[in-house]
């Protein structure tokens, strides 16, 4: 087990990179704590999974350091890291019974038989495996393919860190949530510090303590999954977490608030920094259909069960609320509300607004 | 409601025909043959099996039959591990792809009897490259032309430089197959590259492996054109493989019924083996 710190981090696939786009990963700096749970999420090439190689060591950095526990092992081919690594499809050794491919990792590393017997025994018992040992894992369905991969990450129990690349995109999805929360479950009884890729915020926001959101080859927010739904520090969060995801409004500053089609709305706190493009954002839950505010027409009343999600014209701009209860009809004229303390000012994407009662 | 009607035949037919015509009928004549005798003048005698069993029993469809096992066994062991190891060291990505691949393509792209043509004219002494470099440059005395083992060298050498690239081509297809992941896990759990071989390479590479072996089995089994014009079957008889021979007894020697036999005696373990290597590398996969 180690702390993993990326430091000063950059990566670009191509040999003489020149401006930041030419990065696939522009300046990481990330500190991954001892026995955490994390998750990498972002949309698909965002940097996640070349993030990822490049803590496991199969991609070396063009730039910065990885340091686990403080030694340096930027320079080592991922052998000699002590990680462990499940990928997208199960990798599996076809010719092997379930058993030795789960001994595999250990054999490889001459740990002693009677050893290997009570890892595997001890993993094959934790992923409810133990009927299938002695079968060709050839003939395994796609699901159980997919715990073995995960059984020979796990096997090892002095990994530095165990990494997912999207593991369960393969996988049935009445299993996948079975799988998840083996994974949930394998996290609180190895201990081992845990990178979990995936572009599905609902597996990062269950497997997760702390989600870390990527876009394009940059880190945006690092925070539980709370966190990240209550207070997301940039409009990619807002937009990416969340379903439907945040309203993101083209709005002026006005007054220590802002200025929406016209309207003023009040935010959560005072205002930081000045210029740049300028838009509020709320979730569609603290927006609420109400006597007085904002007016707006009903374009659209999607049901979706608990509660149905209404999308209404402010003027040109559609804003999306979750309403409980009564629904309006399509066509309707509201009001809309939002609620102030979730109601803030994002300025060229970064969230420009102080908690009311902050330094 | 089903309908049935007779229509499905009319689809079915012309392949019937087809495979009746070139296979069934001349087949059927062979085994005509096989068990007549005739003077000419297509007057034929009833001869039982007694041509099978003069074959079976001949000293010299013996040594024939041990020469073309001999030829068969020794390229197999050479072409199989020599285009798997050519195949692992090929580029995967890259400019040198479609290189390697057109280098590796070409000496099967010729034909059969210009192949054999070449390597005569090559290693003739005195005449051939070859043969002048090892006899007036090097010194060894080298003349396929007298000598049997030179010959079965010669011939070997052929067959290997004509049909290794079958083999390289087809592991590379099933290296080039296996996904990235496999190699990255491998590094990740700590496998030795022979690991890497063992357990992912050769696995992925069964199939067309398997494919290879048979191909260059039947394919070597019933080897003609190369060594005929090669050596001709000689010095003596030393390279005349089972082909070679049913040639002269039949066209040589116009003994129609013993090589209609022998055709039979010679396609039958051509079958079995084939069925033998099939059976063998593909009972692994029933478990």
């Amino acid at each position: 087990m180690a702390k993993i710190t990326l430091s000063n981090l950059r990566h670009s696939y191509m040999p003489n990179p020149e401006g930041p786009e030419d990065y696939a990963l522009k300046e990481i700096d990330l500190d991954w704590q001892d026995g955490g749970a994390y998750a990498l999420l972002g949309p698909s090439g965002c940097g996640k999974s070349t993030l990822l190689n490049i803590i496991s060591g199969l991609l070396t950095p063009s730039e910065g350091r990885i340091l686990f526990d403080d030694h340096n092992v930027t320079d080592l081919p991922p052998n000699q890291r002590n990680i462990a690594q499940v990928f997208q499809f199960p990798v599996i050794y076809d010719t092997m019974t379930v058993r030795d491919n789960l001994a595999f990792p250990l054999r490889n590393r001459g740990v002693d038989e009677a050893r290997i017997a009570a890892r595997v025994a001890e993993i094959a018992a934790m992923l409810e495996v133990e009927e299938m040992l002695d079968t060709r894992a050839s003939h395994l369905s796609p699901d159980n393919k997919q715990k073995i991969s995960m059984g020979r990450g796990l096997v090892r129990d002095d990994v530095n860190v165990v990494m997912f690349d999207e593991p369960l995109t393969v996988i049935d999805p009445h299993l996948k949530w079975k799988l998840r929360s083996k994974l949930k479950e394998l996290h609180q009884r190895v201990k081992a510090t845990m990178i979990y890729v995936t572009h599905d915020q609902t597996e990062a926001l269950t497997f997760a303590d702390q989600v870390v959101v990527m876009q394009e080859g940059e880190v945006v927010q690092i925070g539980t999954p709370v966190e990240l739904f209550e207070r997301p520090q940039h409009t990619f969060v807002g937009h990416f977490i969340g379903s439907p995801g945040m309203n993101v409004l083209p709005a002026e500053e006005h007054g220590g608030g802002a200025r929406f089609e016209g309207r003023h709305v009040a935010l959560e706190g005072a205002v930081t920094g000045q210029g740049g493009k300028t838009q509020i954002g709320i979730r569609p839950e603290f927006v609420s259909l109400a006597d007085a505010g904002l007016p707006a027409r009903v374009r659209k009343v999607s049901d979706v069960g608990r509660h149905a999600v209404v999308e209404a014209m402010v003027g040109d701009t559609p804003v999306k609320a979750i309403i409980e209860g009564e629904l309006p009809e399509q066509g309707a004229e509201v009001h809309l509300a939002f609620r102030p303390s979730h109601t803030r000012l994002y300025r060229d994407g970064w969230l420009s607004t102080e908690v009311e009662g902050a330094a | 409601m089903k309908t049935e009607n007779q229509k499905a035949w009319f689809f079915v037919l012309p392949v019937l025909l087809l495979v009746a015509f070139n296979a069934l009928v001349p087949i059927m004549t062979v085994v005509n043959y096989s068990v007549q005798e005739t003077f000419g003048n297509n007057v034929f005698f009833w001869q039982g099996l007694d041509w099978f069993e003069q074959i079976l029993r001949s000293d010299r469809f013996q040594a024939a039959l041990g020469r073309q096992f001999l030829f068969t066994f020794l390229i197999l062991i050479i072409e199989i591990p020599l285009g798997i190891i050519i195949a692992l060291s090929m580029p995967k990505k890259g400019m040198w792809v479609p290189v390697c691949l057109v280098l590796m393509a070409l000496p099967m792209l010729i034909p059969w009897n210009v192949v054999g043509a070449m390597w005569n004219i090559f290693t003739l002494p005195k005449i051939g490259l070859l043969g002048y470099f090892m006899n007036d440059v090097l010194g060894v005395n080298y003349d396929m032309t007298q000598d049997p083992l030179a010959a079965w060298i010669t011939i070997i050498v052929m067959d290997v430089w004509h049909w290794t690239s079958l083999v390289v081509l087809l592991s590379y297809a099933g290296l080039v197959s296996i996904p990235d992941a496999y190699y990255q896990a491998a590094k990740i759990d700590g496998a030795s590259p022979w690991k890497v071989f063992r357990y992912i390479q050769l696995p992925k590479m069964k199939t067309v492996l398997t494919i290879a072996i048979l191909l260059r089995f039947m394919d070597s089994f019933n080897i003609y054109t190369e060594p005929f014009v090669l050596t001709g079957g000689g010095p003596g008889n030393s390279t005349t493989l089972l082909s070679i021979d049913l040639v002269k007894i039949a066209l040589g020697q116009f003994d129609l019924g013993p090589a209609a036999a022998m055709s039979l005696i010679y396609f039958a373990i051509t079958l079995l083996v084939s069925w033998l290597f099939y059976t063998l590398m593909t009972k692994d996969d029933a478990k």
